[in-house]
């Protein structure tokens, strides 16, 4: 067997052992807990996979769903991407025809680790476009374990992002390949895999703008050339149009503003090409004349009539959530239901290193390499580690488009390393040195496309060949630098390990804490109160809760719900908000106008889980607010500035539906101290309900359902009912 | 006019097959012109049928001028990859994928 094969053999071995890696770190999740969906909005996910599998493609594509946001309801088949579940359900319909016949369940729980292992495979081949195989490698071992990206894909996390950072590394690879080439095959590809990402997450908005963005970009150096026209015209034509195929996204690519840039830069690249085709057929001094003219004239109208259309709203301008991207005090502001998402909260410095490790300190040296480098390709990534970079900063789920730059860029910088410090047989003298570096230069002109081959040797070698040419003659320097950064290899695999294994791997659904003696104690309050619903209500019962939990009862409990995490209604979300947040009487009708039979309140009081609903209470304050700023006003809620809920709570806060069903009985357990506030109720505080029964109350008090009555039989209001029985 | 007529004089010079590509190309031009005047008109109302209609000109009108320069003997160095035949086989597949796509798109 000779050299290439042997690297050939090797370089398969470790990409399956990285695939092997990635796919083996991200089950610490079945491990340590069971196999079982997590957070929230996978349990839609699975549901909706669910629907597809036993109804079908047609009536999942139709599907209306009368289960939650009573009674409004929700065109589910149209407001989904239905990527995920498709995907899903293909790879089961497939293993059982294979005669494998494995839960639907456990190929969603299994999904986002399959997928990482096929993401680590494309980010070798991007690093391979970029700069070598070893920087593919590194490449593909960062990514398959860097904890930026382990976050969205344990096993259990089905969620969109699972297979969508998947295809934006395809997506990209194939943009980069297209581009090189000039091939209309692969850029069609770049299109269907668009077309791809676009059905599975709606963070393709981020591929719609990043890739006329470096189109731009190239333009303003002065880099056109008609592979760019090649490349950007097929893949937009084709890649639009594909889009528009999926029924959630519709017409917005030729409606909505996030999607102009990528019109206005298919528009110009039909100018520029036309003009320089234009130029080589006719005399210098007409061009100009011509150009001239013409240029001005058809960007001027092209601008007034983005303009106009904006103007009369034919093109939607942008968005709220786009608006947050760009002034993060927008949606605080503005939109109180986006900025109460956690994940759409700017993100804090720690958590760079957390999720990334060293590789943060690695990407800048990237970058530079790429900077010095620059060829088209690495114009796509310095575009590509600015954004990233920036939307990272402004938003913590953002982190996740960030990963795969960071990842590449470290892996170019510690194979330019290893291209310096990892040569042994570097020649001494001076004219065998000058040698190598022409056979290298060769090898590199004859393994790489035209782009690299220019006309003269000496641009042929380009920065990253000069690497290989670094004369480093010192044995002790050449270990020290590799064992050290070999030291810093290590630590990142049993850093990037300890972090998804202590903060990523939790399903949120089961919460586990440490007993006294160090042994794990599972608290499945959640799921127990769940079931509790799916055995003892009738089976059309509604429930009301706040938005977070509307997923997981749907899919847990199987119940109708009013709002979930879906949140394509604020209104409704602000009338469930202005039901807990009044006081009975005024909640009463609200419920019963709502056919409300339970309502599911989280109160971490007793076991010391912060995420419950009183400290969310002041969201559906600020929401219901926005709705009803005359009826429900945030600062009742506080006594004397701060947010109390002993004894020295306002009356506005000891009244509303949300604190008395809290704290119903509580005093009577722990001495009425919560554990979250850190504060005291006592017996007297204990507050009384008039309109709702008490139904059920989980082990550790985690979760409470309550029973709305019904009208009183004697058509007496139904507290005042409640007083007098309460009296007799 | 002068830019026009030197236009006109290039595309006579140019080899049949280009020649064949640049009629096709001023073709779809105006094929996409009638139907934006025809929808400016009539109205756009079934608006996937315009869009369809539309974007098939426009498409296939790009994958034309990829073909054209691919095949252009001018634009050899650029692309070293592609040979005459391999892009006439990817304009292929480019314009099937297009097709594929508007079929589903026009219902």
């Amino acid at each position: 067997m000779d050299v290439q094969n042997a690297q050939k053999l090797l370089r398969i071995a470790i990409l399956v052992l990285v695939a092997g890696a990635a796919v083996l770190s991200r089950l610490y999740s079945v491990v340590n807990f069971e196999s079982i969906i997590h957070e929230f909005d996978p349990w839609f996910n699975f549901r909706a996979t669910r629907y597809l599998s036993s109804h079908g493609f047609d009536s999942f594509l139709n599907w209306f769903d009368n289960r939650t946001w009573y009674p409004l309801g929700r065109v589910t088949g149209g407001t989904l991407y239905p990527g995920l579940m498709v995907t899903s359900n293909v790879v089961h319909t497939m293993l059982s025809k294979i005669g494998i016949p494995l839960d639907i369940r456990n190929v969603c729980v299994l999904f986002a680790p399959a997928f990482s292992g096929l993401t680590a495979y494309m980010a070798y081949l991007f690093g391979c476009e970029l700069k070598d195989e070893t920087a593919g490698l590194l490449a593909a071992i960062f990514l398959g374990m860097a904890p930026g990206y382990t976050s969205r894909s344990v096993a259990g996390s089905y969620d969109n992002e699972a297979i969508a950072i998947t295809l934006l590394m395809t997506t990209f690879y194939f943009w980069i390949k297209a581009l090189k080439l000039g091939s209309v095959s692969w850029a069609a590809a770049c299109a269907l895999s668009y077309f791809y990402m676009v059905s599975a997450w709606g963070g393709y908005v981020f591929i719609t703008n990043i890739i006329p963005l470096h189109v731009f970009v190239l333009l303003l150096m002065g880099r056109f050339h008609s592979r760019v026209y090649v490349a950007y015209c097929t893949w937009y034509a084709l890649g639009t149009l594909a889009s528009m195929q999926i029924p959630f996204v519709g017409f917005l690519p030729i409606r909505s503003s996030e999607h102009m840039s990528a019109l206005g830069v298919f528009g110009l690249l039909q100018l520029v090409a036309f003009a320089d085709y234009v130029r080589a057929k006719v005399l210098e001094r007409q061009f100009r004349l011509f150009v001239v003219s013409f240029v001005v004239i058809v960007v001027a109208i092209a601008f007034a009539a983005l303009l106009g259309l904006t103007w009369l709203g034919v093109i939607a301008p942008w968005t709220g959530r786009f608006y947050s991207l760009w002034d993060t005090e927008y949606a605080r502001i503005h939109i109180p239901i986006i900025a109460s998402v956690s994940e759409h909260q700017p993100t804090a410095w720690p958590s760079f290193f957390n999720d990334l490790s060293f590789l943060i300190w690695l990407f800048p040296v990237g970058i530079y390499i790429c900077i010095q480098e620059l060829r088209d390709e690495h114009v796509f990534l310095v575009v590509y580690a600015v954004l990233g970079s920036y939307f990272a900063g402004v938003m913590v789920r953002l982190m996740l488009t960030l990963t795969p730059i960071v990842c590449v860029a470290g892996g170019l910088s510690i194979s330019s390393l290893l291209d310096v410090y990892n040569q042994w047989n570097v020649p001494v003298s001076k004219a065998p040195a000058v040698e190598t570096n022409a056979k290298v230069s060769k090898k590199a002109a004859k393994a790489k496309e035209p782009a690299d081959a220019a006309p003269e040797p000496k641009e042929v070698q380009g920065f990253f060949a000069s690497f290989k040419s670094a004369n480093i003659t010192s044995s002790i320097s050449k270990v020290v630098v590799l064992v050290t950064f070999f030291g810093y290899l290590a630590m990142f695999v049993s850093h990037s390990n300890f972090v998804t294994q202590s903060s990523y791997s939790s399903p949120s659904v089961v919460l586990a804490s440490n007993m006294p003696d160090g042994s794990q104690f599972l608290i499945d309050d959640f799921r127990e109160a769940y079931y509790w619903l799916r055995m003892n209500t009738p089976e059309d019962a509604k429930v009301m809760s706040w938005w977070d939990y509307g997923y997981q009862i749907g899919g847990m409990a199987d119940r109708t719900t009013l709002v979930d995490n879906n949140t394509w209604n604020n209104t409704h979300i602000a009338t469930v908000g202005k039901a807990m947040a009044c006081d009975e009487e005024t909640a009463y009708p609200i419920l019963r106008q709502h056919d409300v039979d339970y309502i599911l309140v989280v109160f971490g009081g007793l076991l010391g889980f912060s995420g419950d609903d009183i400290n969310k209470f002041l969201w559906m304050v600020r929401i219901a607010e926005g709705i009803w700023p005359e009826e429900v006003s945030e600062g009742r809620y506080f006594a004397r500035g701060q947010y109390r809920v002993d004894s020295e709570a306002t009356e506005t806060m000891k009244n509303s539906l949300m604190y008395k069903m809290s704290y119903y009985r509580f005093p009577e357990v722990n001495n009425g101290a919560d554990r979250v506030r850190g504060q005291r109720l006592s017996p007297s505080d204990a507050p009384t309900l008039n309109i709702v029964d008490e139904a059920f109350t989980s082990q550790n008090w985690l979760v409470r359902i309550y029973k709305v009555k019904d009208l009183d039989n004697l058509g007496r209001q139904v507290p005042a009912a409640a007083a007098f029985d309460r009296a007799h | 006019m002068d830019v026009f007529t030197s236009l006109v004089n290039a595309h006579k010079n140019a080899p049949p097959r280009m020649k064949l590509i640049d009629i096709f190309m001023v073709f779809l031009v105006l094929s996409g012109v009638v139907q934006f005047i025809f929808c400016l008109l009539v109205g756009n109302f079934p608006f996937n049928a315009f869009l369809g209609g539309f974007s098939a000109t426009v498409g296939q009108f790009v994958l034309l001028a990829a073909l054209r320069t691919q095949v252009n003997p001018e634009n050899k160095e650029e692309f070293r990859k592609v040979s005459p035949e391999r892009a006439f086989c990817d304009f292929v597949f480019g314009s099937l994928v297009l097709h594929f796509i508007v079929y589903h798109f026009i219902n």
